[in-house]
């Protein structure tokens, strides 16, 4: 792109910023987290792979990863994902009953994926494979646990997000930090796939 | 109930470091005095704890690093006492206080005096140099300096209570480990820069929006000042650099607190990974730290050349150059870790290649100044001084930039002399330059000139007698960080060093008269027309200071210099027709109360308190969440109180065009060409 063509897409800015424009900017900000959470995550993908085989003795990925567990949380988490959609769909159509079912439905698969990863990392600490055993365990925790935590949080928000549809309505704020609150959790599918990719396929294969 | 905390902690090993806990304590203690006695509390929580104007909180950062300066010099005049007279003996500090004092130095001039600097200067002027009333996020930017704020008051803390670490700033395992760590100075050094690093990288994402969407009408990008690029250019690596110093803490605490093994040195740990993660971050930051100084001496030279900037568009895309390039030479920090050759020729090559668009800059503002009518005043001071001494530290960085080279002087006083001559005339020079340009749009007055240029001169000299005998120590081989040592060649050079330092100390008390006897004398000194040095971009339209909202009415934007356009064109003070009502945002406290939980939740972690760490991290959710719920954040200026304002506005500035403006030595090669309507 020249240098013209940069300037051209910027634009002319416009006069002090109107509700919507405020909308905008909050979106544009939440895009910049988001990268800046992307950069969390594939430093922690980084390390991820430099520690894969510093087993230290202990178990690897081969003994100790179950794809039918991983396939299962992927399923949830990935049809989470659309159920949120189908919320937003709801929420451009201005339908708060089906915004609040959806929401809830996502919030369900949502917790049975936390759940599940729990369970997982539970059994894990159970047999002696837990964070401390080895570099490797260390760095599967972090990977994964961070984005579980990540999805714990969206939890928490898809609560107060309809907490707010119920007390506030549809309102333009509600709706703009609705899809912010979007963005994040197909963040987190994305995520998710790379941990699928990454970690679980080659760590049984 | 209280963790490890117990009355140990208390520093009764030294009595140095008990010197250094009673002069926290009773500062702080003297402070509070002070406001009880002017009974400024009220003041103080209503017009600035909860504020979210972007000049206060900007005010607010400047003063949390000049506050930090003075304790990280203290550290650093320490340093250089001990090595003065610890030839064949133990000098004055124990090695154990000693390793804390460079630790503590590191980390405070780089997260707490440096970054708070820039960090005001951009809030203070950035939104007035795009013509917005504010940034994009005025809540979050509160949030931000809280945040900075607790990682400041750990580390201060740490003087107190417990130790603080001896790993250095940058914190390298398996000696930061657990292992060979055990105590809780590492532990704060992580939680004072986890907790500040989160602000920072919330004011990156601030900034990029609101250089992004809130520039006036006219205002394109090519158009920006450049203070404004480097800001943008300097935020921009916030948002993608802070984020890795967040996952290298993160990590290290991981091992410290659950005994996982990324860095540790058994059970499949990779120490190495921790340097890469590290400057992954630092080395964007050093061009965080510096970027924005350039846009101060370039706003600089110009205004006080009384001309335009020479070379705009190469000086933005230098910038540019340099934020991209800041990232593919991370690894030149660790040369020596035994990379293959070719790998250290790449980060080798790369690194000599950041050193042409600095070139150029260099450059560019000499053939500014050159057959401009140059003003000496202090700003213009310490852009000479730092042109001239940081193409000094930008030489030897060429040299550090090749790996054989490297490896002989890693390590030594060589490269503390080159980060030195790097940081301090690159960015602490800049901070001052703009400390003393913007002073008067953030105060109203201007800063006492003659104290302005002593303090120059010591801080210049003084760095030269400090660091120049650094560098020959480190082709001598003397390490970096050496409590004592028995090479008596060494001490003459250390013995000027510490003479330098002592001469930077009485820089320093010249910037502390300066502002005594410029507060002193403010009547005489008082900036009524908004526009003391006859300045070319826009922050010098709005008044001194500017009111709440900055402008009435968004100016339009159709020059680089769009404030020089605008005198020129005879409509910089022109009047609107009506005023419109303005939405502001709403003063609130929950920035400062998600800043002091993220305190007692960092000090708490430290020592182990685990229920309060949760009580911290519930109640940080709670102010978030209702925070959340609050759709009601803004309040409306009506347009009556805006004419109110304005009209007094324009009384001063009729005043202004009568006297001020016809003894301005600034003024004198152009009138002002219109008469106030």
């Amino acid at each position: 792109m020249t240098a013209e063509a940069l300037v051209a897409a910027a634009g002319p800015p416009g006069h002090p910023p109107t509700e919507s424009d405020v909308h905008e900017e909050r979106a544009f900000g939440f895009w910049l987290y988001l990268m800046s959470d992307a950069i969390i995550f594939s430093l922690l993908f980084a390390t991820y792979a430099v520690m894969v085989y510093n087993t230290a003795g202990g178990p690897s990925g081969k003994t100790l990863f179950s794809l039918p567990n991983a396939f299962a949380e992927t399923m949830l988490l990935l049809s989470s994902s659309i159920t949120f959609g189908f919320a937003s769909v709801a929420m451009k159509s201005g339908k708060t009953a089906g915004v609040l079912a959806w929401l809830v439905v996502t919030f369900v698969l949502g917790l049975g994926f936390v759940g599940l990863e729990i369970r997982e990392f539970h059994g894990l600490i159970q047999a002696g494979a837990g964070p401390d055993r080895s570099g490797f365990l260390s760095a599967f925790f972090a990977l994964v646990g961070t984005h579980g935590l990540h999805v714990s949080f969206g939890l928490v928000f898809i609560l107060i997000m309809m907490s707010q549809v119920v007390i506030k309505g549809l309102t333009a704020p509600v709706a703009s930090r609705f899809l912010r609150l979007g963005l994040f959790w197909h963040f987190l599918d994305i995520v998710w796939i790379g941990i699928f990719s990454v970690v679980y396929l080659p760590g049984v294969l | 109930m209280l963790g490890k905390l117990t009355i140990d902690a208390l520093p009764f090993y030294s009595w140095v470091a008990m010197g250094g806990a009673l002069v926290t304590v009773g500062g702080a203690l003297v402070v509070m005095a002070a406001i009880s006695w002017f009974g400024w509390w009220r003041t103080l929580w209503s017009d600035w704890v909860t504020s979210v104007d972007h000049k206060r909180i900007g005010i607010m950062y400047v003063t949390l690093a000049l506050i930090m300066l003075m304790r990280g010099f203290v550290d650093a005049i320490m340093m250089r006492a001990q090595q003065a007279i610890a030839v064949n003996s133990d000098g004055y500090l124990p090695p154990e206080h000693f390793d804390q004092i460079f630790s503590s130095h590191g980390t405070i001039m780089i997260f707490f005096m440096a970054m708070p600097f820039l960090t005001g200067l951009i809030n203070i002027v950035v939104p007035q140099q795009i013509g917005a009333r504010d940034v994009a996020f005025p809540f979050l930017n509160a949030v931000s300096l809280w945040l900075t704020a607790a990682g400041a008051g750990l580390v201060m803390v740490s003087l107190v209570i417990g130790k603080f670490s001896t790993a250095g700033w940058t914190g390298y395992p398996p000696y930061s480990g657990a292992q060979y760590s055990p105590g809780v100075g590492v532990d704060y050094w992580l939680w004072a820069i986890l907790i500040s690093g989160v602000g920072t990288t919330l004011t990156g994402i601030n900034f990029v929006v609101t250089i992004f969407k809130r520039r006036a009408p006219g205002m394109t990008l090519m158009r920006m000042p450049l203070f404004t690029w480097t800001a943008f250019c300097s935020s921009i690596l916030m948002v993608f650099a802070f984020p890795a110093l967040t996952v290298v803490c993160a990590l290290l605490a991981l091992d410290r607190l659950l005994g996982m093994h990324f860095f540790t040195s058994g059970d499949g740990g990779n120490m190495m990974n921790y340097p890469n993660l590290f400057w992954i971050w630092g080395h964007p930051e050093v061009y965080i730290l510096i970027l924005p100084a350039f846009g101060i001496y370039s706003e600089v030279v110009a205004t006080f050349s009384a001309k335009r900037l020479f070379g705009y568009e190469s000086l933005v895309y230098a910038t540019a150059a340099i934020a991209l390039l800041s990232f593919t030479v991370w690894l030149h920090h660790f040369f020596t870790m035994g990379s293959s050759a070719n790998v250290n020729a790449f980060f080798g090559i790369a690194t000599m290649i950041i050193a042409v668009p600095t070139g150029v800059k260099v450059f560019d503002w000499l053939f500014t100044m050159y057959r401009g009518r140059i003003h000496f005043h202090p700003s213009m001071l310490w852009t000479l001084g730092f042109i001239v001494t940081f193409v000094i530290g930008g030489m030897t960085g060429v040299l550090l930039a090749m790996p054989p080279a490297d490896y002989l002087m890693h390590n030594t006083t060589f490269l503390v002399a080159h980060f030195h001559n790097m940081l301090i005339p690159g960015a602490l020079f800049g901070y001052f330059a703009g400390y003393m340009y913007w002073f008067p749009k953030a105060f109203g007055f201007t800063l006492d000139a003659r104290w302005g240029a002593r303090s120059f001169w010591c801080w210049l000299i003084g760095f030269y007698l400090a660091f120049m005998p650094l560098y020959i120590l480190g082709f001598m081989g003397m390490p970096r960080r050496m409590e004592h040592y028995n090479v008596a060649a060494w001490q003459p050079y250390l013995i000027v060093a510490a003479a330098g330092a002592c001469l930077v100390l009485l820089g320093i008390a010249c910037l502390v008269v300066q502002l005594v006897v410029s507060v002193r004398q403010r009547q005489q000194a008082l900036d009524l027309s908004g526009d003391p040095w006859n300045g070319r971009t826009l922050e010098w339209l709005t008044a001194s200071p500017p009111a709440p909202y900055n402008f009435a009415v968004p100016p339009q934007v159709r020059d680089i210099d769009a404030f020089h356009d605008m005198k020129a064109r005879g409509v910089a003070y022109r009047r609107p027709d009506r005023y419109v009502d303005i939405n502001m945002p709403k003063n609130t406290g929950a920035g400062a109360i998600l800043g002091g939980l993220a305190f007692v939740l960092g000090f708490a972690v430290v020592w182990h308190i685990w229920w309060l760490v949760v009580v911290c991290a519930l109640g940080m959710w709670v102010v978030v969440i209702a925070r959340t719920f609050d759709d009601d954040a803004e309040y409306r200026l009506p347009a009556a109180e805006v004419e109110k304002i304005e009209q007094q506005r324009h009384q001063v500035l009729e005043s202004a065009a009568r006297s001020a403006v016809a003894g301005n030595p600034y003024f004198a090669t152009q009138r002002l060409r219109e008469s106030v309507t």
